[in-house]
């Protein structure tokens, strides 16, 4: 059995992503995910590998795109404002085919917005961000111990399927300290026969395709197959005592975890209530999703944004239950009493038999 | 069997398709001499070019090594990327004006500042050549362009900026070098500084940059003579063709 030890969320996420194999770190200062290149600046030469402070979000992402293009395990860190000037460079990652791992502590926008937590970043990250069709597969952690466990699985994940990963994170989770199980160091084999320098072809890494016979169309439809197996081979997600349950949170990260003190609150009050909490946010676990929503009297969206999940709720329910949404907007994070107010006003405004 | 014997054959690191630079451009010119080094220092295999956005971004077409295509005026970013990651390749960023000075100026200062041991080499046409000619940070004063249709007029436009000067301001870059390749006799001369900038890296010295004054005939709307003579005349007036700093002669 490991020992647990109390580390701050973007120190863990660190630490497990040099244990899955990261060697190379390339990122900018920004609140509030400072931790994290602070860490590496330190850790990563202990373990042989290469930390570089860059001159600009845009520079990280670019670096980062030539280190996974040579087959190393390199990624990057950064909040809301850097994640929007690193867009280009993912579209590119992408396209090209690159595996990548970029963490985004989100904090409140838009604009320079603040430092606190927030999930507006939702459609940025999940619908593309950059320019053109392609997806970044979305992880949403809601404890240090999943943000450490995704840092570890995602290099893996992006090695896989030659596809930027994203761990969707927020100012919580990158500042809370809590105990964490640190995953085992990992033995990486060889750089991939496609990585620039280590084919026995010889291997070009682009994303113009001008000339008649590799034309963009082929290599466009060859992409959005990969993404479909994507979405059939990833539907992470987590149900929280739904099997009884007459209505449903769905929520994510953070939010989730007061959705859960929430419900157990209003269990008691004899609300069968539960939480559908997607983990891949994409691919999103839409199936999943609907056959837990089709017996529910109402469905309520939660999440500290306006609209950003509930429209991936919506296109996953299909009209099959009721939607109703609490926001939080602008960088500040739920309490308990709200969520549980808010549901139980809302019941008993339907007449509900359970609350007075 | 033939005993002819070859004075002159092209190099094996080319490959066989014809190149869509403009006839009388300089980049072909570079590109070949680039790839008769790669052969000659038997590096072909070991050799990763960074593709510029603009004209050169096709590179991997002619020269037969692994390339990374980078995203405007990134180059020097994913060179470090490349680099850092696989310090026993040579790694070559190959940009033009408007991908290095313009769009890419943050990168490449800071890759120089670093002194990261990566070679640099810099097409300076004093045009966007792909985009159909406009005005680049090299445009000089008076220079008829696309997006500057009465001159370059500096009260609006500024001044060119020198690539090799200003990257002189920092301490960590190794060797810097301005040349031509207008003529057989600075082409020649051309192909030994870019011999030094590889050998360079090869030999861990860290930064090696060269800027290549070269012609934009059709943009520039003049024959490819005349194209050359006018570096001669106007080009290397503003930018000065000589060595800037060599860390071997310290």
């Amino acid at each position: 059995m490991k020992d647990k030890v109390l580390m701050k969320g973007n120190e863990a996420l660190a630490e497990a992503a040099i244990r899955g194999g990261c060697r190379y770190y390339f990122g900018y200062p920004i609140t509030p995910q400072n931790e994290v290149p602070a860490y590496m600046s330190k850790r990563l030469p202990e373990v042989g590998g290469v930390f570089i402070q860059a001159e600009s979000e845009t520079a990280s992402i670019n670096m980062v795109y030539g280190a996974c293009a040579s087959g190393a395990r390199a990624m990057t860190s950064s909040s809301s404002p850097g994640i929007s000037l690193m867009q280009e460079g993912i579209s590119y990652i992408a396209g090209s085919e690159v595996p990548a791992v970029i963490i985004n502590v989100m904090r409140g926008g838009p604009g320079l917005g603040n430092i606190s937590p927030s999930q507006a970043d939702y459609l940025q990250s999940v619908k593309g961000g950059g320019h053109g069709d392609y997806n970044v597969i979305i992880f949403a952690p809601s404890t240090v111990q999943e943000l450490a466990d995704y840092a570890y699985d995602s290099f893996d994940v992006a090695f896989k399927y030659r596809n930027p990963v994203m761990i969707l994170a927020d100012g919580v989770l990158g500042q809370i300290s809590e105990g964490v199980i640190l995953p085992e160091f990992k033995e990486i084999k060889d750089a991939p026969e496609w990585a620039l320098g280590k084919g026995k072809e010889r291997n070009i890494i682009r994303s113009l395709f001008l000339n008649p016979e590799d034309r963009l169309t082929t290599h466009n439809i060859h992409l959005q197959e990969k993404y479909r197996r994507i979405e059939k081979e990833i539907q992470y997600f987590e149900e929280y005592k739904c099997e009884d349950a007459e209505y449903l949170i769905v929520a994510y990260g953070t939010t989730s975890r007061i959705c859960k003190s929430a419900i157990d609150n209003m269990r008691n009050n004899g609300i069968k209530i539960g939480l559908f909490r997607p983990i891949s946010l994409w691919p999103f676990p839409y199936a999943k999703l609907k056959e837990n929503a089709a017996s529910k009297e109402t469905l309520f969206v939660v999440e500290m944004a306006y609209n950003q999940l509930e429209q991936d709720v919506r296109i996953g329910v299909e009209g099959a239950a009721p939607i109703e949404r609490l926001n939080k907007l602008g960088g500040s994070v739920f309490n308990e009493e709200e969520i549980v107010d808010f549901i139980s006003n809302s019941i008993t405004l339907k007449g509900n038999k359970y609350v007075g | 069997m033939s005993d002819k014997k070859y004075l002159y054959k092209k190099t094996a690191v080319l490959t066989d398709k014809s190149s869509h630079y403009c006839p009388g451009c300089s980049h072909g010119l570079v590109h070949k001499m680039l790839a008769e080094i790669i052969e000659e220092f038997g590096i072909q295999k070991k050799t990763i070019f960074v593709a510029p956005v603009g004209c050169a971004v096709l590179l991997y077409d002619y020269i037969d090594c692994d390339t990374l295509e980078a995203a405007h005026g990134r180059a020097p970013a994913s060179a470090t990327g490349i680099k850092r990651s696989n310090p026993d390749n040579v790694v070559i960023a190959y940009q033009g004006d408007g991908d290095l000075l313009a769009i890419g100026m943050a990168e490449t200062i800071h890759a120089a500042n670093r002194g990261e041991n990566i070679t640099v080499i810099f097409i300076n046409n004093a045009i966007y050549g792909m985009t159909g000619g406009q005005m680049a940070p090299t445009t000089l004063v008076g220079q008829k362009t696309l997006t500057t249709p009465l001159g370059r007029n500096p009260s609006n436009e500024g001044y060119p900026i020198g690539a090799c000067e200003l990257l002189n301001t920092l301490t960590a870059p190794y060797f810097i070098e301005r040349c031509k390749v207008n003529s057989s006799k600075t082409a020649i001369y051309t192909k030994k500084v870019l011999k030094k900038a590889i050998t360079n890296q090869m030999n861990n010295k860290g930064y090696s940059f060269v800027e290549i004054l070269s012609n934009c005939n059709t943009n520039w709307g003049m024959t490819p003579l005349d194209a050359n003579k006018w570096i001669d005349e106007n080009v290397e007036k503003i930018f000065p063709v000589k060595n800037f700093r060599d860390g071997d002669a310290k």
